[in-house]
C-alpha cells in the first residue's frame, strides 16, 4: 500500500527467511498460512489494484492514440494497392529479368488486371501512387484507363465476324457458368430481388480448356455484377474486349489450352473458332499497347511495376529522405525533386537557432528570479507564466499584428525614421517570422525547468568562491554555472522537441521559407494525398522526438516534469 | 549577483548591476509586449491593425467596443465559441476522471511496468500534434470517427491526460500514507477513505489538472482540424482560419478575451498550488 | 451534432426498412462548399427558395470542399460517407470521378431542361467536363493589383506580364501555391503562344523554361493556399499584386472598397459545381436529386449572380443575370465572361492537367522549397 508498509513487509519477509534457514519449517502467518505464500498474496492483489486502477486509462489511451500512431506507422510501409490492382501482371513479372520489355503473357495479364481496375475505377490511384516513384506514370495509367478496350476490340470484332453468336451473352453463359449458378439466377429473377445476384460461378473443368479465357471472363463477370449504382447481370452483358483477347490466346495454343477435350455447349463452335484463329490479323500485344500510351513499350513503368509488387515497400521511407529505390539498387532523386533533407535540416537549424535563442534570453531570466526575494521573483514569475498560458494562436496573432509590414513595429521604425517609408522591413512569411514567432511562444519552456534547477543551488558556493579570490566571473563561470547546466540541459531538450513538431506558427508566420517538416507532412495529408509519405515522414519525426524523449527521461526524468 | 548591490561594489559592479535589471527589463518586455499590444488595438474604433494618430492621442473617439460587438454578435464567432464550450468540458472531465484514477493507482508502491505505463500516459504530450494529427486521422476515419463531436472529444480527452497525471501524481507525492491507514483503523472503508481523507487533499492537483486539461482542449488547433468538420469549428480553429484568410480586429477581441481567461485560470492554479502544498505541509514557494 | 444523430437515425431507419420507395426522401442531408461568399450566395440563392418549398428539408452546411478529395478518399477508406452533395472545382470532380468516389449522371434525366426547352446537355454544353460533374458557375482566375503603389510612379499594370516585371512594377507579388495556372503565365510571358502553352510544357524544356521564368520572382512573392489569402496581403498591403479568384477580387474592390483594381488580361477560366458522392442510400439520393433539379435550373443559376460575380454554367442563364443584391451594381461588367474581360483568355485544358498533374505538383513543390 504504502512505502512504510511495504518497508516493514520486505523486511518481515527477510526475517522470515532468515528464521526459515535457521528453524526448518515454514514460518506461519496468523490464519496459518505460510506467511511467504501470504505475503506474496498480499504483494500480488496490490499489483493488481495498482493495475485495476490505471487500467482504465489505458486501455482508453491505447485506444484513442497509440493505436492510430502505430495504424500511421503501418501505413509508412503498407503498399498492398499494387499486387491488389495488377495482381497477374505481378505474378507474370516474377520472374522477369529486367533485360528486355516482358513477354507477351505479361501483357495480356495486363491487359486483363487493367480493363478490371479500369471497370472498378482504381486504376488512376495505383497511376498516382506509382507516379511517387516514376514520373510519368500516373498519366500513362490515366491514358491507358481510356484506351484499353482497343487491346482487345480487333479480336473481338474477327469473333464476331467469324460467328455472331459470339456477341450474344448467352453463348457465353453456356459455355461458362455453372448450371447450378444458372437456375438459381433464374429463381432470383423470379424473387423479390432485393438481394444482390447470386455471385457468378464457373463450370467446373472449363479453366482446363480455356484457362485464361476463363479467368478473363470470371473477373468480367464479377465485376459487373459488383460495380456501378445498378449492377449487370452477365445473362445480358456482351464481355470486354479484353475477354476476347484471351479466347485468341487460348485458341491459338498460347496458353496451354486443350480444346479437344471439350465437349459441353457449344464445342462445334468452339473447334471452329480454334480453326480460324490462326487466319487472324493481329499485331504483338506490345504495339497494340504502344498505341494505348507509349509508356507501355518503355522500361520504366515495368521496373517500377516490379519493384514495388511487394505489399510492403520500403519507398515512402527512401522517398523521406530523397532516396528511390531503382532496380539498380537505392539511389538519390534527381536534383530537382529533393526536399525533404533540406525541410529536415531547416527544420533542425530553425529548431536549434530557437532553442539557442531561448537560453540566451532565458538564462538571465532565470538567474533573476532565483536570486530575488521569494516575494518579489514570485511577482515576476506571472510574467512568465502569463504567456505560458496564453493561447498559441493569441500569440502568433499578436506577432503577425506586430511583425507585418503595415504593423506595429514597422509604422514605429517609419515613425521614428530609422526606415523609410517605401523601405518598410519584410519581418513576416519568412524564417524571421517563424523565429521570433517561436522564441517567443517557447520561452517559458525554457525559463521555468532553469529556474527551478537554480533555486536549488546554494549561494554559498558562489560566496566561498569569492571569498577565496575568485572574481565575479570566475565565481559565476566555474562555480554557479556547472551547477546550473541540468536545468539548461532539460529547458533545451523540453523546448527542442516541442519546436521540431511545431505546425500552426509557422503555417501562419512561416512563409515559403520559414516552414517546417510538420506542414510538409499536413500537405501530404490533405494537399497531395501521398498519405504514404506522410506517415513516413511522421515516424521519421517520430523516432527523433522519441529519442530525445528519452534522453531526456534519462537526464530530468519524466516524473520530474513540471506545470508551472 | 545577490538581489541588492553592496555599498562597497566597485564602479564595473554597478554598471553591470544596473546593465543586468535592464536586460532582464527587455526580455520580460519581449515576453509580454506581444500581449500587451494585443489588448489596446482590440479597441480600435477603425478597421486596423496598428494604431491610430487618435489612439496615440487617447481620444476616446478612437476606442470602440466594435469589435467586440463583432464577436458577441457573429454568428460563425458564437458558434465556433459554443463548439469550444461543449467539447472542452466534456474533455476535460473524461482526462481528469480517468486520470485520478490512473495517477492512483500510479503511486502505489508496487507497479508492475511502472516505467513503461508512465511513458505511455506521457507520450500526448510529447508526441508533436501533427503526428498524432495524423494518426487520429486516418485510424477515426476507419472506425467512423472522423468529423464526429466524440471523435473530437476523445482526442482532446488523449490530449489532455498527460497534464492530469502530471499534477496528480505531483500531489500524491507528498502524501502521508499514514491517514489513509489512520482512517482505515478507524473503520472506515476504502471508498469512505478516499473521499474523505484522500479526496480533499489531492483535489487541488487535480483541479489545476482539469484546468490545464480544459486549456489544452480549449486552445487545441491542429488535432481539431483534422479529426473535427466543419460542425465542430471552435474558437482556435476560427482563428486560424481567420489569421490566415480574413483577418480583422475581431480576432484581436477574441484574443483580448482569451488573455483573460488565461489570467483567470492561471490565478486558480497558483492558489490551489500554493493551498496544496499548506495543506501538504511544504513551504509555500 | 444534433443533427448529425438526426442523420445518422435517419440513415439507420433507412437500412432497417428495405421497403422504402424511392419517393421516400432524406430529410436532412450535407452539403459540403467552400464557406465564406461563396456558400452565403449558394444559400441565398438555392437552399432558401429549396427550403421555402420543403419546410422540412434541414440542410447542414460543411465548409471542407478544399480538402474535399482528401476526406472522400478517407471517407471511402472507412465505408462511412457522410456527405450528401459536394461543391468542388472540375479538376477535383474529374478525379473523384476516375477514383469512383463520385456517381456519374445521366444529365438530362436528372437536370432540369433550360427554361428554352434545351436539354441540360446542351444547354451546359462544353462545361460538363466529367460524366460525374453538375456544373454551376464558370469563375476565373486572375490577377489584381494594389492602385496606391508609389514606387510604380503612375504606371499600371496593363497585361499579366507585369506579374513578371520587378523593373517596372517592384513590390511583392502573391501567387497559388501550386503550378497551375502559373505554369501557363510564365510561358506566356516567356513569348510562347498562348495555343503553343499546354504543348510547350510536355516537353522537359519547357517545364524548365517556365520554371526559370518563375525563379525571376521566386523570392518576391508571397504563396497563397486559399484565394481569400491573397485577397488579405493585398489590402494588409503585403503583397502588390497577385492572383486571386474574380470573384473574390470583386468583392475587395466592389463590396469593400479596397484600393485594388482587376487585370483580366489572360484570365484562366474555370468551373465549379456538384458532384454527389458515390453509393449514397436511395433516400438521400432521391433528396439531392430533387434538390439538384431545382438549384440548377436555368433561374437558380442566374439567380446566384446577384450575391457573387462569378458567370452562371448554363447557356440560358446569361440574359436573366441582374444586378447585385445589395449593391444594386449591374453584374455583368464584372463577369468574367463578359466579352470587355475575356479579349484574352487561357482556356483551361482539364485533360491535360489530370494527365500530368501528379508530375508538375511534386516538381512544382520541390522547386517551392528551395
Amino acid at each position: 500500500m504504502s512505502d512504510a508498509t511495504a518497508g516493514n513487509l520486505s523486511q518481515a519477509a527477510a526475517e522470515a527467511r532468515r528464521e526459515d534457514a535457521a528453524q526448518t519449517g515454514p514460518m506461519l502467518a496468523a490464519d496459518g498460512r505460510p506467511l511467504k505464500r501470504s505475503l506474496n498474496r498480499a504483494l500480488r492483489a496490490q499489483k493488481l489494484r495498482a493495475l485495476a486502477l490505471i487500467a482504465p486509462l489505458l486501455i482508453f489511451l491505447l485506444v484513442t492514440f497509440v493505436a492510430p500512431i502505430l495504424d500511421m506507422l503501418f501505413r509508412s510501409v503498407e503498399n498492398q494497392i499494387v499486387s491488389e490492382t495488377l495482381p497477374r501482371t505481378v505474378i507474370a513479372l516474377d520472374g522477369w529479368d529486367a533485360t528486355d520489355l516482358p513477354d507477351d503473357a505479361t501483357y495480356a495479364a495486363l491487359a486483363h488486371d487493367f480493363k478490371e481496375a479500369a471497370e472498378r475505377r482504381i486504376h488512376t490511384r495505383l497511376g498516382s501512387r506509382l507516379n511517387y516513384e516514376a514520373t510519368g506514370l500516373s498519366s500513362i495509367f490515366r491514358r491507358s484507363g481510356r484506351g484499353i478496350d482497343g487491346v482487345g476490340e480487333p479480336y473481338a470484332d474477327q469473333f464476331a465476324a467469324l460467328d455472331p453468336a459470339w456477341e450474344e451473352p448467352a453463348t457465353w453463359i453456356a459455355l461458362m457458368a455453372d448450371p447450378d449458378w444458372i437456375s438459381e439466377q433464374a429463381d432470383w429473377l423470379e424473387a423479390a430481388q432485393d438481394t444482390p445476384e447470386p455471385a457468378f460461378r464457373l463450370v467446373p473443368g472449363i479453366a482446363d480448356v480455356l484457362p485464361e479465357t476463363t479467368d478473363a471472363y470470371r473477373s468480367f463477370a464479377r465485376t459487373i455484377q459488383t460495380t456501378g449504382r445498378t449492377p449487370e447481370s452477365p445473362l445480358t452483358k456482351e464481355p470486354w474486349a479484353t475477354v476476347y483477347l484471351a479466347l485468341y490466346r487460348d485458341l491459338s495454343g498460347a496458353t496451354g489450352a486443350d480444346i479437344g477435350a471439350y465437349s459441353g455447349p457449344g464445342a462445334t463452335r468452339l473447334q471452329t473458332a480454334a480453326d480460324a484463329v490462326a487466319g487472324f490479323e493481329t499485331i504483338p500485344l506490345r504495339d497494340a499497347f504502344a498505341e494505348v500510351a507509349d509508356g507501355w513499350v518503355q522500361m520504366p513503368v515495368w521496373t517500377t511495376i516490379q519493384t514495388f509488387s511487394d505489399p510492403y515497400t520500403a519507398g515512402y521511407f527512401l522517398a523521406a529522405v530523397d532516396l528511390q529505390l531503382t532496380p539498380q539498387g537505392i539511389e538519390q532523386v534527381e536534383d530537382n525533386q529533393r526536399i525533404y533533407l533540406t525541410l529536415f535540416k531547416r527544420t533542425m537549424v530553425l529548431s536549434l537557432t530557437i532553442m539557442g535563442l531561448c537560453v540566451i534570453l532565458g538564462y538571465p531570466i532565470a538567474y533573476l528570479l532565483s536570486n530575488l526575494p521569494m516575494r518579489t521573483s514570485n511577482m515576476l514569475l506571472i510574467l512568465v507564466l502569463l504567456p505560458f498560458w496564453t493561447s498559441l494562436l493569441v500569440r502568433t496573432s499578436a506577432w503577425k499584428v506586430l511583425l507585418q509590414q503595415q504593423g506595429v513595429i514597422n509604422d514605429l521604425l517609419v515613425w521614428i525614421g530609422l526606415v523609410g517609408d517605401d523601405a518598410r522591413l519584410t519581418m513576416i512569411n519568412n524564417q524571421t517570422g517563424t523565429v521570433v514567432a517561436m522564441t517567443h511562444i517557447l520561452l517559458p519552456f525554457m525559463i521555468l525547468p532553469l529556474y527551478s534547477v537554480m533555486k536549488t543551488i546554494p549561494p554559498s558556493y558562489v560566496r566561498a568562491a569569492k571569498s577565496l579570490g575568485a572574481t565575479n566571473w570566475t565565481a559565476f563561470w566555474r562555480v554557479y554555472f556547472p551547477q546550473s547546466v541540468p536545468g539548461i540541459g532539460a529547458g533545451c531538450i523540453l523546448v527542442f522537441i516541442l519546436s521540431i513538431g511545431y505546425y500552426i506558427t509557422p503555417e501562419i508566420v512561416g512563409g515559403r521559407t520559414g516552414i517546417f517538416i510538420s506542414n510538409r507532412i499536413a500537405f501530404h495529408i490533405s494537399d497531395s494525398l501521398n498519405w504514404g509519405l506522410a506517415a513516413a515522414l511522421g515516424s521519421i519525426l517520430l523516432a527523433l522526438v522519441l529519442v530525445l524523449y528519452w534522453l531526456y527521461d534519462k537526464i530530468v526524468g519524466i516524473d520530474n516534469v513540471k506545470l508551472g | 549577483m545577490d538581489h541588492r548591490l553592496p555599498p562597497y561594489a566597485t564602479t564595473g559592479q554597478r554598471v553591470w548591476f544596473y546593465a543586468f535589471r535592464v536586460i532582464c527589463g527587455l526580455i520580460f518586455f519581449f515576453l509580454m509586449a506581444p500581449i500587451l499590444v494585443v489588448i489596446p488595438l482590440s479597441f480600435n474604433a477603425q478597421n486596423f491593425f496598428t494604431f491610430t494618430p487618435g489612439m496615440l492621442a487617447f481620444d476616446p473617439d478612437a476606442y470602440s467596443l466594435r469589435h467586440y460587438r463583432d464577436f458577441f454578435t457573429n454568428p460563425d464567432w458564437q458558434q465556433a465559441l459554443s463548439n469550444s464550450l461543449k467539447i472542452a468540458p466534456v474533455a476535460t472531465l473524461l482526462s481528469v476522471s480517468l486520470g485520478t484514477l490512473a495517477a492512483i493507482g500510479l503511486s502505489q508502491s508496487h507497479v508492475p511496468f511502472k516505467g513503461a505505463i508512465m511513458a505511455v500516459m506521457i507520450s500526448p504530450m510529447i508526441v508533436p500534434l501533427i503526428i498524432s494529427a495524423a494518426g487520429m486521422y486516418f485510424f477515426y476515419s476507419r472506425v467512423g470517427l472522423q468529423g464526429t463531436y466524440w471523435g473530437v472529444v476523445l482526442a482532446h480527452a488523449a490530449l489532455g491526460i498527460p497534464f492530469v497525471i502530471i499534477t496528480v501524481t505531483a500531489t500524491m507525492v507528498g502524501f502521508d500514507k499514514s491517514l489513509t491507514r489512520a482512517a482505515a483503523s478507524l473503520g472506515a472503508n476504502p471508498v469512505t477513505t478516499f473521499f474523505r481523507v484522500q479526496m480533499p487533499l489531492i483535489l487541488p492537483g487535480v483541479i489545476s489538472g482539469g484546468l490545464f486539461a480544459f486549456i489544452t482542449s480549449f486552445d487545441e488547433v491542429v488535432v481539431v482540424i483534422f479529426v473535427g468538420s466543419a460542425g465542430q469549428q471552435t474558437l482556435p480553429w476560427q482563428m486560424f482560419t481567420g489569421l490566415r484568410e480574413q483577418i480583422s480586429p475581431t480576432i484581436l477581441a477574441v484574443a483580448t478575451i482569451l488573455v483573460v481567461v488565461s489570467i483567470a485560470l492561471l490565478t486558480v492554479v497558483e492558489v490551489l498550488r500554493r493551498r496544496s502544498e499548506r495543506l501538504r505541509g511544504m513551504s509555500p514557494g | 451534432m444534433k443533427l448529425k444523430t438526426m442523420l445518422m437515425m435517419g440513415a439507420a431507419a433507412s437500412l432497417a426498412a428495405p421497403m422504402a420507395t424511392a419517393q421516400d426522401m432524406a430529410n436532412t442531408v450535407t452539403f459540403v462548399s467552400w464557406g465564406g461568399a461563396y456558400q452565403a450566395s449558394q444559400i441565398n440563392a438555392y437552399t432558401i427558395p429549396y427550403r421555402d418549398a420543403n419546410p422540412d428539408v434541414t440542410i447542414v452546411w460543411d465548409e471542407s470542399s478544399p480538402e474535399a478529395v482528401a476526406r472522400m478518399r478517407a471517407m471511402f477508406e472507412a465505408d462511412n460517407v457522410t456527405w450528401d452533395l459536394v461543391d468542388v472545382v472540375a479538376a477535383d470532380a474529374i478525379r473523384l470521378c476516375d477514383e469512383g468516389l463520385a456517381m456519374e449522371i445521366d444529365h438530362d434525366a436528372i437536370l432540369a431542361a433550360g427554361d428554352d426547352g434545351t436539354p441540360a446537355t446542351e444547354d451546359f454544353g462544353d462545361l460538363i467536363v466529367s460524366d460525374c460533374f453538375i456544373p454551376q458557375i464558370v469563375y476565373s482566375t486572375t490577377n489584381g493589383y494594389r492602385t496606391d503603389v508609389a514606387a510604380w510612379e503612375g504606371r499600371v499594370p496593363e497585361d499579366v506580364c507585369a506579374l513578371f516585371d520587378t523593373e517596372a512594377f517592384p513590390g511583392t507579388r502573391t501567387l497559388e501555391r501550386r503550378p497551375i495556372n502559373n505554369l501557363e503565365w510564365a510561358l506566356l510571358c516567356d513569348g510562347v503562344a498562348m495555343e503553343d502553352i499546354y504543348d510547350t510544357l510536355e516537353t522537359e524544356d519547357g517545364i524548365n523554361r517556365a520554371f526559370a521564368m518563375l525563379d525571376t520572382i521566386k523570392d518576391d512573392t508571397l504563396w497563397w493556399t486559399s484565394a481569400a489569402e491573397a485577397i488579405q496581403f493585398m489590402a494588409d498591403g503585403e503583397a502588390v499584386m497577385g492572383s486571386s479568384y474574380n470573384g473574390r477580387l470583386f468583392s475587395a474592390i466592389v463590396e469593400q472598397d479596397q484600393p485594388i483594381e482587376m487585370l483580366w488580361d489572360a484570365q484562366v477560366f474555370d468551373l465549379d459545381g456538384w458532384i454527389i458522392p458515390e453509393g449514397l442510400p436511395e433516400d438521400r439520393l432521391s433528396r439531392v436529386e430533387d434538390f439538384l433539379f431545382f438549384a440548377t435550373d436555368t433561374q437558380r443559376l442566374a439567380d446566384q449572380a446577384a450575391y457573387i460575380s462569378y458567370g452562371p454554367a448554363r447557356i440560358s442563364s446569361a440574359p436573366l443575370v441582374g444586378t447585385h443584391a445589395e449593391l444594386g451594381v449591374e453584374m455583368a461588367p464584372h463577369m468574367p465572361t463578359n466579352p470587355a474581360n475575356s479579349e484574352r483568355v487561357i482556356v483551361f485544358n482539364y485533360l491535360w492537367w489530370a494527365d500530368y498533374r501528379d508530375d508538375l505538383d511534386a516538381r512544382f513543390q520541390a522547386w517551392l522549397s528551395r
